[in-house]
């Protein structure tokens, strides 16, 4: 995974709230087996509205995207992170995120920033005011700037450490194989094995 | 200190502790399908890991199975799921193929096998793996890395859930469900309003539900934000359990109970939220929008949006009624469907198909309206031919189908084509979920029968009124 400090790109307003998995990669996308070329599926139903704000050249090369309260919801879809990253984005700000979508997204190294709404509103304005205008997000001071507004965002610590080293968990863990296998050894009996 | 039933199951299974980092927590089940697993497998490949506890580690097919006899004709499909098949065989991992007698929705597979049990931590790359929390179990949906994570540690870093009781008091009335009592937790607490929560449901009228109807609700659990559901495991839970195939035997049965009895919240146990319903004042449940919170009796008429305050809740519904073709005003009941759809983890075990097969008896599907019938699972379907429930619904016109999550989630070729209208017992409304354009109405497996006959939204109650 790539290490995260800051970024900057173009913002992308989303005014829609309850943003499910289902609308950002239908379920027909999911067949593939790898996790690359997803951009295609990303907001697939949406896409085909002419007015759908990816469709606006001044936004289609955002990085940023900027929507509203109970951002992926639904259905678990680790593809939901891989369309949003394969298509460029690096970061969504929300107010209210789904657990297991900013789960996934601190996985992969797809920044998940709980914004206020009231500062969603005002940075939805300056955006669809300025098309195509940059936001600035800073892992390190926990800040996002777009024009003249500078706002607060929340990410755990320990999410927030990771990313900024890029660490992968699973080679986290395995540092305490140790621990594992005496839990291991400890198990009650009467527990079921598939095989 | 006293503790929650979600406390005392998260704490048998913590590994690692450490100031500032998440827990480390031992998985006792690892479920896998089709969909979420090949990514996971390549990982694992990459970094020449290997899975660790294939004996606690289970694949099914069931997100792109066909339910008509026949090989998979879709090629990405059939990709997909030999992709599995050579992953499980690579790994060492057991699998329940199509036409496996063990084989169906992986929700459906692990209960009737006896390997969800009580106090257990079970994960799946799938957000309803919540059902299994009906069993007392800590159960939640993961996704691909982390379903890499625990194929190669058994174990995941998590950091602690909240709690919150759903106290369901009281009676449920005839032709209430389980599916009504959640779908009515959901509209009541909204789909965020269980964010960063691990359900309990408790109350008397959840103590009266069999196992069945307790994983139909802890199947939605996910449909209100939540995590994961949780019920405490009871007799209702152990008769359920016992002389399963995978259930523990002899004096291993004997420690289980004595140690499961101990799975409870204690009654000084503090939760971090609570919500009550009174049961007696639910009646069938229906969703009239695009997100299951979005639901209302069946009695009642389609929303106005002009009659809301809130803006953003305003612009929600008018999205929702415009892409479902409704007029606010519409009494819910005159909403007319051109397909039914009886099936899914949420409603497609054995309960639900009786349900369905004892109101169509004697009667016919509407002109005009499809109706698909898919059992959860191949045991399941068996045992639905034994009883002869096939006959009633073939007798009525709908289709019997083979096993799968079909048209739940239209990733096989059962779909809804655009503008077609469902009433569907699967769990989520959300837009094109059924097939691109399509329309879905979640309802119980009741309603979806009598919805079938009338050819409108309708419960059983207004069956006996024709």
């Amino acid at each position: 995974m790539d290490a995260f400090t800051t970024h900057t790109g173009i913002g992308v307003p989303l005014r829609r709230s309850n943003v499910d998995t289902d609308q950002i990669i239908p379920a027909v996308y999911l067949k593939r087996v790898t996790r690359d070329g997803f951009e295609d599926g990303l907001f697939a139903a949406w896409r085909t509205d002419e007015s759908f704000v990816l469709n606006n050249p001044r936004y289609a090369a955002g990085s940023v995207l900027v929507a509203g309260p109970d951002f992926g919801t639904g259905s678990s879809r680790e593809h939901a992170v891989w369309a949003l990253m394969n298509y460029g984005f690096r970061a969504v700000l929300s107010s209210r995120f789904a657990d297991i979508f900013r789960g996934n997204s601190g996985k992969q190294g797809l920044l998940t920033a709980q914004v206020a709404q009231d500062d969603i509103e005002l940075i939805w304005k300056y955006l669809e005011q300025e098309p195509g205008a940059q936001v600035t997000v800073d892992l390190a001071a926990r800040t996002v700037t777009a024009g003249d507004i500078v706002a607060p965002f929340s990410v755990d610590d320990y999410t927030r450490w990771r990313l900024m080293e890029g660490l992968d968990d699973i080679g986290l863990t395995l540092r305490h194989d140790d621990l594992i296998a005496q839990f291991e050894a400890d198990r009650p009996a009467y527990l079921p094995v598939t095989s | 200190m006293a503790g929650t039933l979600a406390e005392k199951v998260w704490e048998a299974h913590v590994v690692r502790r450490a100031e500032g980092e998440p827990d480390l927590l031992y998985i006792d089940l690892h479920l896998l399908h089709e969909v979420t697993s090949p990514q996971a497998f390549d990982g694992l490949r990459l970094e020449g890991r290997t899975v660790r506890r294939t004996d606690l580690t289970l694949a099914t097919e069931d997100h792109n199975v066909p339910t008509t006899p026949g090989p998979i004709t879709d090629l990405i499909s059939l990709t997909q799921v030999e992709t599995l098949r050579r992953n499980c065989v690579e790994f060492g991992v057991p699998l329940y193929p199509m036409g496996d007698v063990e084989q169906g929705i992986v929700h459906v597979v692990g209960p009737q096998l006896g390997l969800t049990q009580p106090g257990m931590t079970i994960v799946c790359g799938d957000s309803h793996t919540s059902t299994h929390g009906a069993f007392g179990a800590l159960a939640f949906g993961i996704g691909t890395s982390e379903v890499e994570h625990v194929l190669a540690t058994q174990t995941l870093p998590l950091k602690p859930f909240r709690t919150m009781a759903v106290n369901v008091r009281g009676a449920l009335p005839d032709g209430v469900t389980a599916k009504d009592v959640v779908l009515a937790v959901i509209a009541k607490i909204g789909t965020g309003g269980g964010q960063g929560y691990v359900l309990e449901y408790r109350g008397d009228a959840i103590e009266s539900l069999s196992m069945e109807a307790r994983m139909t609700v802890c199947n939605m659990s996910i449909e209100a934000g939540a995590r994961a559901g949780m019920i405490a495991p009871d007799d209702t839970t152990f008769d359920y359990l016992k002389g399963r195939d995978r259930a523990p035997v002899g004096a291993d049965w004997d420690a289980a109970v004595e140690a499961w009895r101990q799975l409870r919240s204690d009654d000084d146990a503090v939760f971090d939220a609570e919500v009550d319903l009174d049961a007696t004042t639910l009646s069938p449940f229906v969703t009239w929008g695009t997100n299951p919170g979005q639901g209302l009796p069946l009695s009642a008429s389609v929303p106005d949006p002009d009659r809301i305050v809130d803006e953003t809740e305003r612009a929600d519904t008018e999205r929702a009624l415009a892409y479902m073709g409704l007029e606010p005003g519409t009494p819910l009941r005159e909403i007319p469907v051109d397909t039914v759809f009886v099936g899914s983890c949420t409603n497609g075990r054995i309960e639900d198909l009786r349900a369905a097969a004892d109101v169509l008896r004697g009667r016919r599907v509407a002109e005009g309206v499809r109706m698909l019938v898919v059992p959860g699972s191949a045991r399941v379907r068996v045992q639905a031919e034994a009883e002869g429930l096939h006959s009633v619904f073939e007798a009525a016109g709908a289709e019997w189908r083979l096993p799968g999550c079909s048209m739940c989630l239209a990733m096989n070729p059962d779909k809804l084509a655009a503008g077609e209208r469902s009433a569907s017992t699967s769990n989520r409304n959300f837009e094109g979920r059924q097939g691109p354009g399509g329309r879905t109405h979640l309802v119980s497996p009741l309603v979806a029968a009598a919805t079938a006959v009338r050819g409108t939204l309708s419960s059983p109650a207004d069956l006996d009124k024709d």
